[in-house]
């Protein structure tokens, strides 16, 4: 695969991060560099391979179904850019 | 008596255990040096009050005959990564400035638990992502080590832990935390000449820490010598019922168990870390190292780890993919910046927030993960990386079944000047070459200084070891620092 | 199943229907993190540092949501994974804070079942139909956005984030409005059975994203669309009925469906196509890498198993053969509590038949008189067992049965001491229905000689009268044999 400027602003929009078409522009050779870098993985034969799940064996634990927080509002909220009346708020959304 | 701050872990508790000198006194030697070492860049945060509280309570305690914490009297270094309550936190990033978390990382928890201080919240590579501490949002840590040949280009003190290792090699603190997720423990060591372990990936709770790679992250010590980092180790690590990759295990006694000796022990070298265009003197160093190890009763035995070339690109898929993902939530909506452009919806927030608080290595590398993941890649690239870094893990257990432990160099190479490799993505990727397979095999390792190259700048070697077997990995570091007889240090130009 | 079709211009049409149930698990803490679940209370104040994404909060699951996901994979005899994992799902919303979703799209925990529905419970003659459930997954709900608090400004809500549900996803078996309706209400009977959902819909516990194609019969599989969050079963077969309405004139006018997502309109109830959400539905999903995979020991499955309760089929079926009509059967068991009260019932003692029948008749008509849900009902079932067994023994006749009822409603007091206290007792004392039978021939001479006289169907007359006489406390039985003997 190759990447180039339109390819870049394809995954900044789904990255969310605004890019001119300039900066994609330089970003793209870049990219395009690493991605066939990497790519260098299709070389290894990995049939029959499992992917890995966990780097150390060990199992998943589950919580008990208790409940032992909340009620920290004003904790969460104190680095908030912005809220009023107990909600965090965004520019208003058209659904 | 010599300079409180030429004193490590180890010597400043054993002092304050004995009354040979006032925690308060330590914790007033290091302030002063912190204050005086701007010019590092080391500190984002400098925290004196701190240091001094838990210096006073380690004095009290002494004063009221009690039995003092495993830490009492140590002022430390707090890499910015963890999340520390009341503390600003940013991960170096302008995205979190401000940001002051109402909680404390696990970690930093278990340390002044243990009694340490803090000195302050300690730069580091923007999101502990780089290898040279360049990615700041708020500047380059420099290294207090200058070339030997009176040139006074700024060098680079390694990455992404580099304002702990510049700090620690500048006798800003005794030790410092640091966390490593390809090789931020280990290459920053290396590149000032100071000791770093990351432990087996699950020993450290990730509670409270920003992540960078959620599989690979790991936080360690970072110190002047093994001992030190022991010490640490033992109150950093233990389990975490917060964190579901936290290993239910209890943490061994790593200081009481260490010893040089390591008779009947089989130190392995991997043949395919000799790689193209390696400098002879880092080259030489591993053959110093090696008969180091015979020294101190081991056998040699060459090993083959042949899967270590891909280690790298699996690297960059799967951190960046993790990445991607886990730096989703600065979004200017709940904490740090958020940038509103006249008229703009909530997606043209995020994007215009995320643009503006993310550097340009964030970027990268959330844009590498993205096209990775998306549609009809997955499985060409991130599900094969997997693959792969299973083959990596395998590669390591075979070793394992002929060895104890595995010698390397850290880095393949000495400390560079900041800027030198900026230009190239890869190039400046490549200096993890020799420490990113065992950050995905999720291996204790260490890094620890065996000499300096002929511009008089430090080298490391690396120890690899089992799953689990820290103490192992220390006691053959240990085995190279009583071989070695590093005691270089920087001259104080700052 | 009765077929449905559509008529079109071209001909007839039929309609394929799959449902994605999103069923909140009972549980009292969160699927990840340790903040309540209660619905209502104020915003964003059951949050927990995990729940807002801080910086590096970590999720822990919840066991309880995990037990309740494979009581329910079990209860619809689904294969249970007992290795499964969760996933990410990245997007970003604003009631989404860390940027993705954690459920499950790889490995889910629950694999293939099935679902047995009949378009009417109540029939014994009905069709039934097997619906194929194609997984069960567990996942995070987002939390809620706010629109018109503020002119400029949307609030944001986390106390519903991290809340744990089940994703029930069905195979695209159900091909007209009643049958989606007859899937839901049966889904939610068995999710209310396992005790899994409260299946409460209108504080959203439960919720449907209806996908809906269609194509002339025998044709392949037509494009489909998927109306999201639809929360009534009503809603839900207006959505397949509207929606499939709207395909086919779209087809037959030319055109084409396009794959998308839409919302359903009730105030004019019709379906619309969600423009503000067409970003390319690229989740990147990959692996929770802050999660372990999720291994199930076969003993925690056979806990979940053991801890079943008995389900609305096999209850059914066990109510029929104690000989109560499939009819009242159906409406016993179609309630949870109401199958509860009745096995309540049942265990006291009264005989199946008969309790059913007070049951759905004089028990639910005066609950529906009072406005009242079974589990306020004033009278208990232990007191509904004494009465029913003082019918039965002839202590009291049915419409004395009814008279104390009413008083038990009222003041729920026992039936005996009702009884007792206002001498309802039936009586069977032949003297004293005899002495009556005697006045009441003597005044009615001429019926007496009618009847006699053939006149057969005066003995009901004979029968009111006694019974007016005996104050209705009269055994009938026994006035039915003395009244024959007199009159010969
Ligand atoms: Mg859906
Ligand atoms: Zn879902």
């Amino acid at each position: 695969m190759s990447v180039d400027t339109k390819t870049v602003k394809k995954i900044a929009g789904l990255a969310r991060i605004a890019i001119t078409d300039e900066q994609a522009g330089r970003v793209a050779p870049e990219l395009d560099n690493i991605i066939h870098w990497i790519e260098m993985l299709e070389e290894v034969d990995t049939t029959g391979v499992e992917p890995m799940t966990a780097v150390i064996p060990n199992h998943l634990r589950l919580r008990d179904d208790v409940v032992t927080e909340g009620g920290i509002r004003d904790a969460l909220m104190q680095n908030a850019p912005q809220g009023e009346h107990g909600f965090f708020t965004v520019p208003k959304v058209i659904e | 008596m010599s300079d409180l701050t030429d004193l490590g872990v180890a010597a400043i508790r054993d002092g304050v255990r004995a009354g040979s000198f006032s925690a308060c006194d330590v914790a007033d030697a290091f302030i002063v040096n912190v204050s005086k070492a701007k010019a590092l860049n080391a500190f984002l945060v400098e925290t004196p009050e701190h240091a001094i509280a838990a210096a006073t309570a380690a004095d009290t305690a002494r004063a009221a005959g009690e039995t003092l914490k495993a830490l009492a009297g140590v002022p430390i270094g707090m890499k910015d990564l963890f999340c520390t309550n009341g503390v600003v936190t940013t991960a170096a990033s302008r995205i979190l400035e401000g940001f002051v978390p109402p909680y404390e990382s696990r970690v930093s928890q278990n340390l002044w638990d243990a009694g340490a201080g803090m000195l302050g919240k300690l730069n580091m590579d923007q999101f502990a992502m780089g290898s040279s501490n360049e990615t700041s949002a708020f500047g380059n840590v420099i290294s207090p080590w200058r070339r030997a040949n009176g040139d006074t280009a700024p060098l680079a003190p390694g990455g992404s832990s580099g304002g702990s290792s510049s700090a620690v090699a500048a006798r800003l603190c005794p030790a410092a935390t640091g966390t490593d997720t390809g090789g931020s423990i280990r290459q920053p060591a290396a590149f000032t000449g100071i000791t770093g372990i990351k432990p087996t990936y699950g020993r450290c709770s990730r509670w409270g820490t920003i992540a960078f790679a959620s599989s690979l992250d790991q936080a360690g010590p970072m110190a002047r010598d093994v001992r030190d980092c022991a010490i640490l180790l033992e109150a950093m690590a233990g389990f975490d019922a917060r964190d579901a990759t936290s290993l239910k295990l209890d943490v061994p006694q790593w200081e009481a168990g260490l010893s040089g000796d390591l008779s009947g022990k089989r130190v392995g070298i991997p043949k395919e870390y000799r790689v193209d265009g390696m400098p002879a003197e880092i080259e030489a160093l591993w053959q110093q190292g090696i008969d180091w190890m015979k020294d101190a009763g081991a056998e040699i035995v060459e090993i083959s780890l042949p899967h270590t070339k891909y280690a790298l690109p699996a690297y960059y898929i799967i951190a960046p993919a993790e990445a991607s993902s886990n730096l989703a939530r600065y979004d200017g909506v709940r904490y740090g910046l958020r940038d509103l452009p006249e008229g703009a919806g909530l997606q043209d927030m995020y994007a215009a927030t995320r643009a503006e608080g993310f550097g340009d290595e964030v970027k990268r590398r959330i844009l590498i993960g993205t096209y990775v993941l998306s549609a009809g890649f997955y499985d060409a690239y991130y599900t094969q990386a997997q693959k792969v870094r299973a083959l990596i893990a395998r590669d390591f257990e075979q070793a394992f079944e002929r060895c104890d432990v595995l010698l390397t160099p850290t880095a393949p190479s000495a400390a560079f000047a900041l800027g030198e490799k900026q230009a190239d993505p890869i190039a400046m990727y490549l200096n993890d070459v020799f420490t990113v397979p065992s950050s995905l095999a999720g291996l204790p390792a260490m890094s620890v200084p065996g000499g300096l190259d002929k511009d008089g700048l430090p080298l490391g070697l690396q120890i690899i070891g089992r799953p689990l077997d820290e103490q192992g990995v220390l006691n053959a570091g240990l085995a190279i620092e009583q071989r070695a007889g590093f005691v270089a240090r920087p001259g104080v130009w700052w | 199943m009765t077929e449905f079709r559509i008529q079109g211009d071209t001909g007839e049409w039929e309609v394929v229907v799959g449902l994605e149930v999103h069923a909140q698990v009972t549980s009292q803490a969160k699927l990840f993190s340790g903040a309540a679940t209660t619905f209502g209370a104020e915003p964003n104040t059951q949050v927990s540092l995990v729940d807002a994404a801080m910086p590096g909060m970590l999720p822990v699951p919840n066991m309880e949501c995990i037990r309740q996901a494979v009581r329910t994979g079990l209860a619809i005899g689904a294969q249970i994974n007992r290795w499964s994992r969760f996933d990410r799902k990245n997007y970003f919303y604003a009631d989404l804070p860390q940027g993705y979703q954690i459920s499950q799209l790889y490995h889910p925990l629950v694999g293939e079942g099935a679902i047995d529905i009949s378009l009417d419970e109540k029939d014994p003659d009905a069709a039934t139909k097997r619906i194929g459930v194609e997984r069960i997954h567990v996942e995070q709900d987002a939390g809620k956005l706010m629109h018109d608090q503020h002119p400029t400004r949307s609030y944001v809500d986390l106390n519903r984030s991290g809340v744990a549900l089940m994703e029930i996803v069905s195979r695209p078996d159900m091909a007209s409005p009643a049958e989606a309706g007859a899937y839901l209400r049966k889904l939610r009977a068995i999710l209310r059975y396992v005790g899994s959902c409260d299946g409460n819909m209108e504080e959203g516990s439960m919720r449907a994203d209806v996908n809906v194609s269609v194509r002339k019969p025998g044709d392949e599989l037509g494009m489909r669309t998927e109306t999201k969050n639809v929360n009534s079963v009503r809603f839900v077969m207006a959505v397949v009925e509207q929606e499939a309405r709207r395909q086919v004139e779209v087809i037959e006018a030319g055109g084409t469906i396009a794959q998308e997502t839409r919302l359903y309109d009730p105030d004019r109830n019709e379906t619309r196509s969600m423009r503000s959400k067409e970003d390319a539905h690229d989740y990147r999903y990959f692996p929770d890498p802050d999660l372990l995979p999720l291994e199930l020991e076969q003993a925690f499955l056979d806990d979940c198993l053991a801890s079943l309760p008995e389900l609305p089929d096999a209850k059914r079926k066990r109510y029929e053969d104690l000989g109560i009509t499939p009819y009242n059967a159906a409406v016993l068991t179609a309630e949870v509590e109401a199958a509860r009260w009745f096995d309540t019932l049942l265990d006291a003692g009264a005989k199946g038949p008969a309790a059913a029948n007070w049951t759905t008749s004089e028990l639910f008509g005066a609950l529906n008189r009072l406005g009242k849900d079974i589990t306020e009902s004033p009278v208990s079932p232990t007191q509904a067992a004494e009465l029913l067994a003082l019918v039965a023994d002839g202590t009291l006749s049915g419409s004395l049965a009814k008279q104390v009822f009413e008083v038990m409603l009222e003041t729920g007091d026992a039936p005996s001491t009702i009884v007792e206290e206002r001498g309802l007792k039936q009586t069977s004392d032949t003297g004293a229905i005899d002495a009556v039978i005697a006045q009441i021939m003597a005044a009615n001479e001429d019926k007496v000689a009618d009847y006699r006289g053939g006149k057969d169907k005066l003995f009901g007359f004979f029968v009111g009268q006694t019974m007016k006489a005996m104050g209705g406390k009269a055994n009938p039985g026994v006035v039915n044999d003395l009244l024959k003997k007199a009159l010969g």
